[in-house]
């Protein structure tokens, strides 16, 4: 179980890290800890995977990558971790989920696909379904058009009190 | 136009960023310029929205409860529809996408029952039925994303 401490801690790294040059110690400064403490509950947040990645997080759009296709997948259940596994280690692949078939929607593995325009989005996919043989599954490719809202997420799961400090 | 340092501090640190008291100084060390040039090149690449942050990404459903949602919304009534789900401060990705289900958005709560009592309230509101596509596995090992930069 996290303590309310990892969690201000886990709201403030994911917001982002001040640009100042003790950025530890100035996070540690508005929840009232040190930097020896905001530095190791967040090494420990790490290896507990709670923190996936740390550093710097880049805008595609802005830097050229302008396509960007969620594909999804109707798998057999019992393939669908090893190739979500191989899927994951195509380097333009930006997230591969396990989601439930629905009624009408009968697809059950979820990718997304960065690039610089639909041609190389689609000769990216293209590259996967040689790979990983998934020409044979039924698919769905679906190109995003306009975002009409994204920020990130961690505030609205945490607590309020902890909300309050972050 | 991007400088040299502004390329290596976008390939170079997305991930494992340094977890010393002067993680800032430690990349200017390992580039051969100041931390003054560090803390510079940062900001800018911030003021010209090259990059969100520089933070943690954080595994979904570890901390709260998440959903992604489709709606399949005419023409005629996205934009409204897409308004009334941005409102909710639950809602933290909605995009449109081609594809006759054209909304699909990301909401998040604190538990299960509080995020399924959003989503309900989104479809009263907009008057369409959501697709639920809650997570059941991630395969994904997040490393950062190789730009390549080379016309940047």
């Amino acid at each position: 179980m996290l303590e309310a401490r990892d969690l201000a801690v886990l709201a403030q790294v994911s917001a982002g890290l001040p640009l100042c040059p003790r950025p530890y110690a100035q996070i540690g400064m508005e929840l009232g800890m040190d930097e020896a403490e905001v530095i190791s509950r967040v090494t420990a947040l790490k290896a507990q995977g709670l923190i996936k990645r740390l550093g710097v997080i880049v805008k595609h759009r802005p830097l050229g990558y302008r396509a960007n296709a969620m594909v999804v997948w109707d798998v057999p259940d019992e393939l669908i971790k090893e190739l979500g596994m191989y899927i994951s280690h195509f380097s333009f692949v930006n997230l591969c989920y396990q989601r439930p078939r629905q009624p009408e929607w009968p697809y059950n593995l979820y990718c997304m696909i960065h690039g610089k325009d639909r041609a190389t989005v689609l000769a990216q996919l293209e590259q996967l379904n040689e790979a990983c043989s998934l020409a044979r599954y039924g698919r769905q490719i679906l190109f995003s058009r306009r975002c009409f809202k994204q920020r990130g997420a961690v505030y609205q799961a945490m607590p309020m009190a902890v909300v309050a400090n972050g | 136009m991007l400088t040299d340092l502004h390329k290596h501090l976008l390939n170079d640190f997305q991930r494992d960023f340094p977890l010393s008291p002067t993680p800032y100084r430690d990349i200017a060390d390992t580039l051969g310029v100041t931390e003054t040039d560090v803390l510079a090149a940062l900001a800018e690449l911030n003021e010209q929205q090259f990059i969100s942050r520089i933070g943690a990404v954080i595994p979904p459903n570890q901390i709260g409860a998440s959903m992604l949602v489709a709606m399949a919304v005419p023409e005629n009534e996205l934009q409204r529809v897409a308004d009334q789900i941005s409102a909710f401060p639950e809602v933290n990705h909605n995009y449109e996408r081609e594809h006759r289900f054209n909304v699909w958005f990301v909401a998040v709560a604190a538990t299960v029952q509080q995020l399924q009592a959003v989503i309900e309230r989104i479809e009263q509101q907009t008057g369409y039925a959501a697709l639920r596509l809650p997570l059941v596995d991630d395969f994904f090992i997040d490393l950062g994303f190789k730009l390549d930069l080379q016309h940047a």
